[in-house]
Protein backbone atom coordinates (compact mmCIF):
# COMPACT_ATOMS: atom_id res chain seq x y z
CA UNK A 1 0.00 0.00 0.00
CA UNK A 2 1.91 3.01 -1.28
CA UNK A 3 0.84 6.03 0.75
CA UNK A 4 1.79 9.41 -0.62
CA UNK A 5 2.33 11.88 2.23
CA UNK A 6 3.35 15.49 1.66
CA UNK A 7 3.78 18.07 4.43
CA UNK A 8 3.54 21.79 3.62
CA UNK A 9 5.35 23.49 6.47
CA UNK A 10 7.66 26.26 7.68
CA UNK A 11 10.86 25.07 9.37
CA UNK A 12 10.48 27.28 12.47
CA UNK A 13 6.79 26.63 13.11
CA UNK A 14 6.12 24.85 16.37
CA UNK A 15 2.71 23.95 14.99
CA UNK A 16 4.24 22.29 11.94
CA UNK A 17 6.70 20.49 14.22
CA UNK A 18 3.77 18.78 15.93
CA UNK A 19 2.96 17.06 12.65
CA UNK A 20 6.62 16.13 12.09
CA UNK A 21 6.77 14.52 15.55
CA UNK A 22 3.55 12.58 14.92
CA UNK A 23 4.76 11.33 11.52
CA UNK A 24 8.10 10.29 13.08
CA UNK A 25 6.33 8.51 15.95
CA UNK A 26 4.48 6.42 13.39
CA UNK A 27 7.65 5.79 11.36
CA UNK A 28 6.11 7.32 8.24
CA UNK A 29 8.01 8.46 5.16
CA UNK A 30 6.87 11.76 3.72
CA UNK A 31 7.93 14.58 1.45
CA UNK A 32 8.61 17.83 3.29
CA UNK A 33 7.95 20.99 1.28
CA UNK A 34 9.18 24.25 2.82
CA UNK A 35 6.71 27.11 2.27
CA UNK A 36 7.42 30.80 1.81
CA UNK A 37 4.56 32.50 3.62
CA UNK A 38 5.35 35.87 2.08
CA UNK A 39 4.87 34.35 -1.36
CA UNK A 40 2.35 31.56 -0.94
CA UNK A 41 2.54 28.68 -3.37
CA UNK A 42 -0.41 27.74 -5.60
CA UNK A 43 -0.39 24.35 -3.89
CA UNK A 44 -0.78 25.88 -0.43
CA UNK A 45 -3.60 28.12 -1.62
CA UNK A 46 -5.31 25.17 -3.28
CA UNK A 47 -4.90 22.83 -0.31
CA UNK A 48 -5.84 25.36 2.39
CA UNK A 49 -8.10 27.92 0.71
CA UNK A 50 -9.85 28.80 3.96
CA UNK A 51 -6.85 29.77 6.12
CA UNK A 52 -3.91 29.75 3.64
CA UNK A 53 -1.66 28.57 6.49
CA UNK A 54 0.73 25.82 7.35
CA UNK A 55 0.93 23.05 8.36
CA UNK A 56 -1.05 21.16 5.72
CA UNK A 57 -0.79 17.40 5.38
CA UNK A 58 -1.63 16.01 1.95
CA UNK A 59 -2.39 12.27 2.13
CA UNK A 60 -2.92 10.60 -1.22
CA UNK A 61 -3.88 13.96 -2.67
CA UNK A 62 -6.35 14.95 0.07
CA UNK A 63 -5.48 17.88 2.36
CA UNK A 64 -5.90 18.02 6.13
CA UNK A 65 -5.37 21.36 7.92
CA UNK A 66 -4.92 22.57 11.53
CA UNK A 67 -2.05 20.96 13.43
CA UNK A 68 -4.02 19.17 16.16
CA UNK A 69 -6.58 17.92 13.65
CA UNK A 70 -3.72 16.58 11.52
CA UNK A 71 -2.12 14.83 14.54
CA UNK A 72 -5.44 13.16 15.40
CA UNK A 73 -5.88 12.12 11.76
CA UNK A 74 -2.40 10.56 11.70
CA UNK A 75 -3.17 8.77 14.96
CA UNK A 76 -6.46 7.39 13.60
CA UNK A 77 -5.18 6.25 10.20
CA UNK A 78 -1.96 4.65 11.49
CA UNK A 79 -3.47 3.34 14.70
CA UNK A 80 -1.31 0.22 14.83
CA UNK A 81 1.90 1.93 15.81
CA UNK A 82 2.70 4.19 18.80
CA UNK A 83 -0.85 5.30 19.65
CA UNK A 84 -0.84 8.96 20.66
CA UNK A 85 -4.31 9.28 22.17
CA UNK A 86 -5.16 6.84 24.97
CA UNK A 87 -7.92 4.31 24.38
CA UNK A 88 -10.07 5.32 27.36
CA UNK A 89 -12.62 8.04 26.44
CA UNK A 90 -12.13 9.94 29.71
CA UNK A 91 -8.31 10.03 29.29
CA UNK A 92 -8.82 11.10 25.67
CA UNK A 93 -11.06 13.92 26.85
CA UNK A 94 -8.38 15.10 29.29
CA UNK A 95 -5.70 15.07 26.58
CA UNK A 96 -7.98 16.95 24.18
CA UNK A 97 -8.93 19.48 26.85
CA UNK A 98 -5.32 20.43 27.62
CA UNK A 99 -4.30 20.50 23.95
CA UNK A 100 -7.32 22.73 23.29
CA UNK A 101 -6.30 24.92 26.24
CA UNK A 102 -3.02 25.76 24.51
CA UNK A 103 -4.79 26.53 21.25
CA UNK A 104 -7.74 28.66 22.31
CA UNK A 105 -8.10 31.37 19.75
CA UNK A 106 -10.65 33.60 21.45
CA UNK A 107 -8.66 33.93 24.59
CA UNK A 108 -4.96 34.11 23.80
CA UNK A 109 -3.34 30.89 22.67
CA UNK A 110 0.12 29.88 23.84
CA UNK A 111 1.34 30.62 20.31
CA UNK A 112 -0.22 34.11 20.40
CA UNK A 113 1.19 34.90 23.85
CA UNK A 114 4.63 33.71 22.81
CA UNK A 115 4.49 35.86 19.71
CA UNK A 116 3.64 38.96 21.74
CA UNK A 117 6.51 38.11 24.05
CA UNK A 118 9.09 38.59 21.32
CA UNK A 119 7.25 41.17 19.28
CA UNK A 120 6.15 43.77 21.83
CA UNK A 121 7.69 45.91 24.55
CA UNK A 122 6.76 47.48 27.86
CA UNK A 123 3.33 46.85 29.33
CA UNK A 124 2.07 44.79 26.39
CA UNK A 125 5.03 42.46 26.73
CA UNK A 126 4.62 42.18 30.49
CA UNK A 127 0.98 41.19 30.06
CA UNK A 128 1.92 38.57 27.49
CA UNK A 129 4.70 37.25 29.73
CA UNK A 130 2.31 36.95 32.64
CA UNK A 131 -0.27 35.09 30.53
CA UNK A 132 2.40 32.84 29.06
CA UNK A 133 3.82 31.85 32.45
CA UNK A 134 0.36 31.30 33.92
CA UNK A 135 -0.32 28.87 31.11
CA UNK A 136 2.98 27.03 31.58
CA UNK A 137 2.49 26.80 35.35
CA UNK A 138 -0.96 25.30 34.89
CA UNK A 139 0.48 22.80 32.45
CA UNK A 140 3.28 21.95 34.86
CA UNK A 141 0.63 21.28 37.51
CA UNK A 142 -1.11 18.95 35.08
CA UNK A 143 2.15 17.11 34.37
CA UNK A 144 2.84 16.60 38.07
CA UNK A 145 5.37 13.84 38.62
CA UNK A 146 4.46 11.85 35.52
CA UNK A 147 7.25 11.19 33.03
CA UNK A 148 4.99 12.38 30.19
CA UNK A 149 1.64 14.16 29.99
CA UNK A 150 0.37 10.86 28.59
CA UNK A 151 1.54 9.04 31.75
CA UNK A 152 4.13 6.32 31.22
CA UNK A 153 3.97 6.84 27.47
CA UNK A 154 4.60 9.82 25.22
CA UNK A 155 1.22 10.85 23.81
CA UNK A 156 -1.02 13.42 22.11
CA UNK A 157 -0.59 16.19 24.66
CA UNK A 158 3.19 15.69 24.71
CA UNK A 159 3.20 16.09 20.92
CA UNK A 160 1.07 19.23 21.19
CA UNK A 161 3.34 20.90 23.75
CA UNK A 162 6.91 19.71 23.26
CA UNK A 163 7.38 21.69 20.07
CA UNK A 164 7.13 24.94 22.04
CA UNK A 165 10.22 23.95 24.03
CA UNK A 166 12.63 24.76 21.18
CA UNK A 167 11.15 28.27 21.26
CA UNK A 168 11.79 28.75 25.00
CA UNK A 169 15.29 30.18 24.51
CA UNK A 170 13.95 32.84 22.13
CA UNK A 171 11.04 33.68 24.46
CA UNK A 172 13.41 33.92 27.43
CA UNK A 173 15.87 36.18 25.62
CA UNK A 174 13.33 38.70 24.45
CA UNK A 175 11.02 38.39 27.42
CA UNK A 176 13.84 38.47 29.95
CA UNK A 177 12.80 35.55 32.14
CA UNK A 178 13.67 31.92 32.74
CA UNK A 179 11.24 29.09 32.06
CA UNK A 180 13.38 26.70 34.12
CA UNK A 181 13.28 29.00 37.16
CA UNK A 182 9.46 29.04 37.13
CA UNK A 183 8.68 25.59 35.67
CA UNK A 184 11.58 23.20 36.33
CA UNK A 185 9.43 20.07 35.84
CA UNK A 186 8.35 21.27 32.41
CA UNK A 187 11.96 21.82 31.34
CA UNK A 188 12.93 18.38 32.69
CA UNK A 189 10.01 16.90 30.76
CA UNK A 190 11.08 18.63 27.53
CA UNK A 191 14.62 17.22 27.92
CA UNK A 192 13.16 13.76 28.50
CA UNK A 193 11.12 14.12 25.30
CA UNK A 194 14.21 15.21 23.37
CA UNK A 195 15.75 11.81 24.14
CA UNK A 196 13.21 10.37 21.74
CA UNK A 197 14.35 10.23 18.12
CA UNK A 198 10.94 11.38 16.84
CA UNK A 199 11.23 14.58 18.89
CA UNK A 200 14.94 15.39 18.45
CA UNK A 201 14.70 14.87 14.69
CA UNK A 202 11.61 17.11 14.41
CA UNK A 203 12.41 20.06 16.65
CA UNK A 204 14.67 22.87 15.51
CA UNK A 205 17.82 24.18 17.18
CA UNK A 206 16.83 26.86 19.74
CA UNK A 207 19.68 29.09 18.48
CA UNK A 208 18.32 28.96 14.95
CA UNK A 209 14.84 29.81 16.27
CA UNK A 210 16.39 32.75 18.12
CA UNK A 211 17.95 33.92 14.83
CA UNK A 212 14.58 33.51 13.12
CA UNK A 213 12.92 35.71 15.74
CA UNK A 214 15.57 38.41 15.28
CA UNK A 215 14.84 38.38 11.56
CA UNK A 216 11.05 38.45 12.11
CA UNK A 217 11.33 41.37 14.56
CA UNK A 218 13.23 43.38 11.94
CA UNK A 219 10.71 42.51 9.26
CA UNK A 220 7.76 43.41 11.43
CA UNK A 221 9.40 46.66 12.53
CA UNK A 222 9.76 45.71 16.16
CA UNK A 223 13.30 47.05 16.40
CA UNK B 1 -25.49 -0.43 34.75
CA UNK B 2 -25.84 2.61 37.00
CA UNK B 3 -24.90 5.47 34.74
CA UNK B 4 -25.04 8.87 36.32
CA UNK B 5 -25.00 11.69 33.79
CA UNK B 6 -25.32 15.34 34.80
CA UNK B 7 -25.12 18.38 32.60
CA UNK B 8 -24.29 21.74 34.11
CA UNK B 9 -25.83 24.35 31.85
CA UNK B 10 -27.56 27.72 31.79
CA UNK B 11 -30.97 28.58 30.32
CA UNK B 12 -29.45 30.49 27.39
CA UNK B 13 -26.03 29.09 26.60
CA UNK B 14 -25.67 27.98 22.98
CA UNK B 15 -22.59 26.00 23.95
CA UNK B 16 -24.51 23.94 26.52
CA UNK B 17 -27.31 23.44 24.01
CA UNK B 18 -24.90 21.43 21.85
CA UNK B 19 -24.62 18.92 24.67
CA UNK B 20 -28.37 18.85 25.31
CA UNK B 21 -28.92 18.00 21.64
CA UNK B 22 -26.21 15.32 21.62
CA UNK B 23 -27.60 13.63 24.74
CA UNK B 24 -31.14 13.74 23.38
CA UNK B 25 -30.16 12.46 19.93
CA UNK B 26 -28.47 9.48 21.58
CA UNK B 27 -31.35 8.97 23.99
CA UNK B 28 -29.11 9.30 27.07
CA UNK B 29 -30.85 9.98 30.36
CA UNK B 30 -29.33 12.87 32.24
CA UNK B 31 -29.97 15.40 34.97
CA UNK B 32 -29.77 19.05 33.96
CA UNK B 33 -28.27 21.38 36.56
CA UNK B 34 -29.08 25.00 35.72
CA UNK B 35 -26.45 27.50 36.83
CA UNK B 36 -26.84 31.20 37.44
CA UNK B 37 -23.66 32.42 35.79
CA UNK B 38 -23.64 35.61 37.85
CA UNK B 39 -23.48 33.42 40.95
CA UNK B 40 -21.60 30.25 40.09
CA UNK B 41 -22.03 27.26 42.37
CA UNK B 42 -19.07 25.80 44.31
CA UNK B 43 -19.64 22.59 42.36
CA UNK B 44 -19.21 24.37 39.01
CA UNK B 45 -15.99 26.00 40.20
CA UNK B 46 -14.75 22.65 41.46
CA UNK B 47 -15.56 20.75 38.26
CA UNK B 48 -14.12 23.39 35.92
CA UNK B 49 -11.21 24.93 37.83
CA UNK B 50 -9.47 26.16 34.70
CA UNK B 51 -12.24 28.00 32.85
CA UNK B 52 -15.04 28.18 35.43
CA UNK B 53 -17.63 27.84 32.66
CA UNK B 54 -20.51 25.71 31.48
CA UNK B 55 -21.24 23.29 29.89
CA UNK B 56 -19.81 20.63 32.16
CA UNK B 57 -20.71 16.99 31.68
CA UNK B 58 -20.31 14.88 34.79
CA UNK B 59 -20.33 11.16 34.02
CA UNK B 60 -20.24 8.85 37.04
CA UNK B 61 -18.72 11.67 39.09
CA UNK B 62 -16.00 12.66 36.58
CA UNK B 63 -16.20 16.03 34.84
CA UNK B 64 -15.54 16.76 31.19
CA UNK B 65 -15.48 20.38 30.03
CA UNK B 66 -15.31 22.35 26.74
CA UNK B 67 -18.24 21.61 24.43
CA UNK B 68 -16.17 20.14 21.55
CA UNK B 69 -14.32 17.85 23.98
CA UNK B 70 -17.63 16.81 25.58
CA UNK B 71 -19.20 16.04 22.19
CA UNK B 72 -16.33 13.72 21.25
CA UNK B 73 -16.49 12.09 24.69
CA UNK B 74 -20.22 11.45 24.32
CA UNK B 75 -19.72 10.04 20.83
CA UNK B 76 -16.98 7.68 22.03
CA UNK B 77 -18.83 6.54 25.13
CA UNK B 78 -22.31 6.01 23.68
CA UNK B 79 -22.02 4.48 20.24
CA UNK B 80 -25.65 4.75 19.08
CA UNK B 81 -26.61 7.52 16.60
CA UNK B 82 -22.98 8.47 15.84
CA UNK B 83 -22.24 12.19 15.56
CA UNK B 84 -18.84 12.00 13.87
CA UNK B 85 -18.28 10.03 10.65
CA UNK B 86 -16.37 6.74 10.78
CA UNK B 87 -13.85 7.51 8.07
CA UNK B 88 -10.75 9.28 9.45
CA UNK B 89 -10.64 11.79 6.58
CA UNK B 90 -14.31 12.69 7.01
CA UNK B 91 -13.73 13.02 10.75
CA UNK B 92 -10.82 15.40 10.13
CA UNK B 93 -13.08 17.46 7.83
CA UNK B 94 -15.83 17.56 10.46
CA UNK B 95 -13.35 18.73 13.11
CA UNK B 96 -12.00 21.34 10.68
CA UNK B 97 -15.42 22.84 9.94
CA UNK B 98 -16.44 22.80 13.59
CA UNK B 99 -13.25 24.70 14.48
CA UNK B 100 -13.80 27.11 11.60
CA UNK B 101 -17.35 27.71 12.79
CA UNK B 102 -16.11 28.49 16.29
CA UNK B 103 -12.94 30.46 15.57
CA UNK B 104 -14.11 32.41 12.52
CA UNK B 105 -17.86 32.33 11.96
CA UNK B 106 -18.95 32.79 15.58
CA UNK B 107 -16.28 35.41 16.27
CA UNK B 108 -17.11 37.51 13.20
CA UNK B 109 -20.88 37.31 13.63
CA UNK B 110 -20.61 38.16 17.32
CA UNK B 111 -18.46 41.17 16.42
CA UNK B 112 -20.93 42.21 13.72
CA UNK B 113 -23.62 42.18 16.41
CA UNK B 114 -21.79 43.77 19.37
CA UNK B 115 -19.50 46.34 17.72
CA UNK B 116 -20.32 49.70 16.18
CA UNK B 117 -19.16 51.85 13.29
CA UNK B 118 -16.09 50.81 11.35
CA UNK B 119 -15.42 47.76 13.54
CA UNK B 120 -18.92 46.48 12.77
CA UNK B 121 -18.47 47.04 9.03
CA UNK B 122 -15.21 45.12 9.06
CA UNK B 123 -16.80 42.31 11.09
CA UNK B 124 -19.68 42.06 8.59
CA UNK B 125 -17.21 41.76 5.70
CA UNK B 126 -15.37 38.98 7.54
CA UNK B 127 -18.66 37.27 8.42
CA UNK B 128 -19.78 37.26 4.79
CA UNK B 129 -16.44 35.78 3.68
CA UNK B 130 -16.72 33.07 6.31
CA UNK B 131 -20.33 32.25 5.46
CA UNK B 132 -19.32 31.81 1.82
CA UNK B 133 -17.06 28.94 2.86
CA UNK B 134 -19.88 27.32 4.80
CA UNK B 135 -22.27 27.77 1.89
CA UNK B 136 -19.81 25.96 -0.37
CA UNK B 137 -19.49 23.12 2.14
CA UNK B 138 -23.28 22.62 2.12
CA UNK B 139 -23.37 21.73 -1.58
CA UNK B 140 -25.26 18.49 -2.17
CA UNK B 141 -26.06 18.04 1.52
CA UNK B 142 -29.14 18.53 3.64
CA UNK B 143 -27.15 18.82 6.86
CA UNK B 144 -23.40 19.27 7.32
CA UNK B 145 -23.47 15.66 8.52
CA UNK B 146 -25.18 14.54 5.30
CA UNK B 147 -28.63 13.02 5.61
CA UNK B 148 -28.62 13.17 9.40
CA UNK B 149 -27.69 15.87 11.88
CA UNK B 150 -24.08 15.37 12.97
CA UNK B 151 -21.20 16.94 14.86
CA UNK B 152 -20.77 20.00 12.65
CA UNK B 153 -24.51 20.73 12.66
CA UNK B 154 -24.55 20.67 16.46
CA UNK B 155 -21.54 22.97 16.73
CA UNK B 156 -23.02 25.44 14.23
CA UNK B 157 -26.56 25.13 15.56
CA UNK B 158 -26.35 28.49 17.38
CA UNK B 159 -26.50 30.13 13.94
CA UNK B 160 -29.99 28.75 13.32
CA UNK B 161 -31.26 30.54 16.43
CA UNK B 162 -28.96 33.41 17.33
CA UNK B 163 -28.65 34.42 13.69
CA UNK B 164 -32.22 35.67 13.47
CA UNK B 165 -32.14 37.05 17.03
CA UNK B 166 -29.10 39.21 16.21
CA UNK B 167 -30.70 40.25 12.92
CA UNK B 168 -33.88 41.32 14.69
CA UNK B 169 -32.05 43.36 17.36
CA UNK B 170 -29.52 45.06 15.10
CA UNK B 171 -31.55 45.26 11.86
CA UNK B 172 -28.75 43.66 9.82
CA UNK B 173 -29.26 40.76 7.44
CA UNK B 174 -26.59 38.21 8.24
CA UNK B 175 -27.72 35.03 6.50
CA UNK B 176 -29.44 36.49 3.44
CA UNK B 177 -31.56 33.84 1.70
CA UNK B 178 -30.49 35.10 -1.71
CA UNK B 179 -26.77 35.22 -0.93
CA UNK B 180 -26.68 31.98 1.04
CA UNK B 181 -29.60 29.80 -0.11
CA UNK B 182 -28.15 26.49 1.09
CA UNK B 183 -27.18 27.86 4.50
CA UNK B 184 -30.57 29.51 4.83
CA UNK B 185 -32.45 26.28 4.13
CA UNK B 186 -30.10 24.38 6.48
CA UNK B 187 -31.06 26.84 9.22
CA UNK B 188 -34.76 26.09 8.63
CA UNK B 189 -34.27 22.29 8.47
CA UNK B 190 -32.07 22.25 11.53
CA UNK B 191 -34.27 24.53 13.63
CA UNK B 192 -37.35 22.46 12.82
CA UNK B 193 -35.87 19.04 13.63
CA UNK B 194 -37.88 17.84 16.66
CA UNK B 195 -35.03 17.45 19.16
CA UNK B 196 -33.62 20.83 18.18
CA UNK B 197 -36.96 22.64 18.10
CA UNK B 198 -38.04 21.32 21.48
CA UNK B 199 -34.94 22.66 23.22
CA UNK B 200 -34.58 26.25 22.03
CA UNK B 201 -34.52 28.74 24.90
CA UNK B 202 -37.50 31.14 24.96
CA UNK B 203 -37.00 33.65 22.13
CA UNK B 204 -38.43 36.65 23.98
CA UNK B 205 -36.06 36.09 26.90
CA UNK B 206 -33.15 35.72 24.47
CA UNK B 207 -34.00 39.02 22.78
CA UNK B 208 -34.13 40.78 26.14
CA UNK B 209 -30.81 39.24 27.15
CA UNK B 210 -28.89 40.10 23.98
CA UNK B 211 -30.44 43.55 23.71
CA UNK B 212 -29.13 44.22 27.21
CA UNK B 213 -25.64 42.98 26.24
CA UNK B 214 -25.67 45.25 23.20
CA UNK B 215 -26.86 48.26 25.21
CA UNK B 216 -24.04 47.68 27.72
CA UNK B 217 -21.48 47.42 24.90
CA UNK B 218 -22.71 50.65 23.27
CA UNK B 219 -22.60 52.44 26.63
CA UNK B 220 -19.07 51.18 27.27
CA UNK B 221 -17.78 52.25 23.86
CA UNK B 222 -19.32 55.72 23.92
CA UNK B 223 -18.00 56.44 27.38
CA UNK B 224 -14.40 55.68 26.40
CA UNK B 225 -12.58 58.83 25.37
CA UNK B 226 -10.39 57.43 22.58
CA UNK B 227 -11.87 57.02 19.14
CA UNK B 228 -10.92 54.25 16.74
Amino acid sequence: MADEIILLDLWASMLGMRVRVALAEKGLKYEYREQDLRNKSPLLLEMNPVHKKIPVLIHNGKPICESLIIVQYIDEVWYNKSPLLPSDPYQRAQARFWADYTDKLNAKSLYELGRQLWLTKGEEQETAKKGFMECLKLLEGELGDKPYFGGENFGFLDVALVTFSCWFFAYESFGNFSVEAECPKLVAWSKRCMEKESVSSSLEDPLKIHGFVIMMRKELGAE
Amino acid sequence: MGEEVKLFRSWSSSFALRIVWALEIKGIEYEAVFEDLSNKSPLLLQYNRVHKKIPILVHNGRPIVESFVILEYIDETWKQAPLLPEDPYERAMARFWAKFGEDKVLTSIWSAFIKQGKEQEEAMVAAMENLKFLEKEMKGKKFFGGERIGYVDLTLGWLANLGSIFEEIVGLKIVDEEKFPLLYSWMQDFAEAPIIRDNWPPRDKMIVKFQALLDAAIAASSSSSSSK
